[in-house]
C-alpha cells in the first residue's frame, strides 16, 4: 500500500493506493497520523479510495480510529471515490453516517 | 465442473493477501463477475484475519483454507487450531470486538454474512474455529 497526501485550503486529501488490510494497516495508521499532525490549520480530511484495490473491515478500523482522533479537535472526515465493493463495506458498517461521501 | 483445493499457511498477516489471491485464481474457471469475486475475496480476508489476529493472539499457528467448486456453488472453509471464541453469539454481533483499543471495527463476521450466501461458524475454546461459507456464482453469462 502506498499513501499519497495533498493539502489545499485546510483540506488534507489522503489517497490510498493498493490494498488496505491487516498486513499494512499499522503502517498506514502511522503515516496518516503523521500527516495529520503536521498539517497546520486543518479544516477537513478527505479519504480518497479511487486507487484502493482492496479493503476489508481492518480498513473500517483505520477510519474509525482517525475519526475518534479528529472528532476531538472538531475536524470532519469525508469519503471520496470508493469502488463498488469498498462502498458496500462502508455502507454495511454505517461509516457514511459519520463520514459523508462527497 | 467439480474441483477442490486445500492450502495451509502460517498465521502471519502477510498471508491475508496470499489467501485472497489463491481463492481468486482457483475460482477463475467459474468466470465470476467482479462483484462476486470481490465478495468472496473480502469474506476470505475477514475469516483469515480473524484466525491470525484472534485465533493465535500470541503465537504463530496454522490456518487452513479448503475450497470446493461444485457446478456454480463455491464452498470455502477457513479453520485454525487456535484459542477459539469464548462467546460466539456475541462475536457474531455487528460492532462486537474484544480488541477495541486495537482499532478493530467488529464488523468481520457481519461482512462475511452479508457477502456470502450461507455461513456457519463453529468454535471451541482452546481447540479452534471453523468458518464455513457458501456462495453461488451466477451461471456463465
Amino acid at each position: 500500500m502506498e499513501i499519497k497526501f495533498a493539502s489545499s485550503k485546510g483540506s488534507l486529501y489522503i489517497y490510498l493506493h493498493g490494498e488496505l488490510d491487516e498486513y499494512n494497516a499499522k503502517s498506514a495508521k502511522t503515516e496518516i497520523e503523521n500527516a495529520i499532525a503536521s498539517s497546520g490549520n486543518l479544516k477537513r480530511v478527505v479519504f480518497n479510495f479511487a486507487n484502493t484495490s482492496f479493503m476489508d473491515s481492518t480498513g473500517i478500523g483505520v477510519l474509525l480510529g482517525r475519526y475518534k482522533m479528529l472528532k476531538k479537535i472538531g475536524v470532519p472526515i469525508y469519503i471520496q471515490n470508493p469502488s463498488v465493493s469498498i462502498n458496500k463495506i462502508l455502507q454495511i458498517s454505517g461509516i457514511y453516517e459519520i463520514m459523508p461521501k462527497i | 465442473m467439480k474441483n477442490k483445493m486445500c492450502l495451509k499457511f502460517d498465521s502471519v498477516s502477510e498471508n491475508g493477501g496470499f489467501a485472497r489471491n489463491v481463492i481468486a485464481s482457483f475460482l477463475l474457471p467459474l468466470n465470476p463477475n467482479i462483484g462476486e469475486l470481490s465478495d468472496i475475496k473480502t469474506a476470505v480476508s475477514e475469516a483469515v484475519t480473524n484466525a491470525i489476529v484472534h485465533g493465535y493472539p500470541d503465537s504463530v499457528g496454522e490456518v487452513s483454507m479448503i475450497a470446493e467448486i461444485d457446478e456454480e456453488t463455491v464452498h470455502i472453509v477457513i479453520s485454525d487450531n487456535g484459542v477459539g471464541i469464548e462467546n460466539l453469539e456475541e462475536a457474531l454481533e455487528p460492532f462486537f470486538t474484544t480488541k477495541p483499543d486495537d482499532e478493530r471495527s467488529g464488523m468481520g463476521f457481519t461482512i462475511i454474512k452479508t457477502f456470502m450466501d450461507e455461513v456457519k461458524v463453529i468454535s471451541k475454546l482452546n481447540v479452534g474455529t471453523v468458518v464455513d461459507m457458501v456462495k453461488r456464482i451466477a451461471p456463465t453469462k
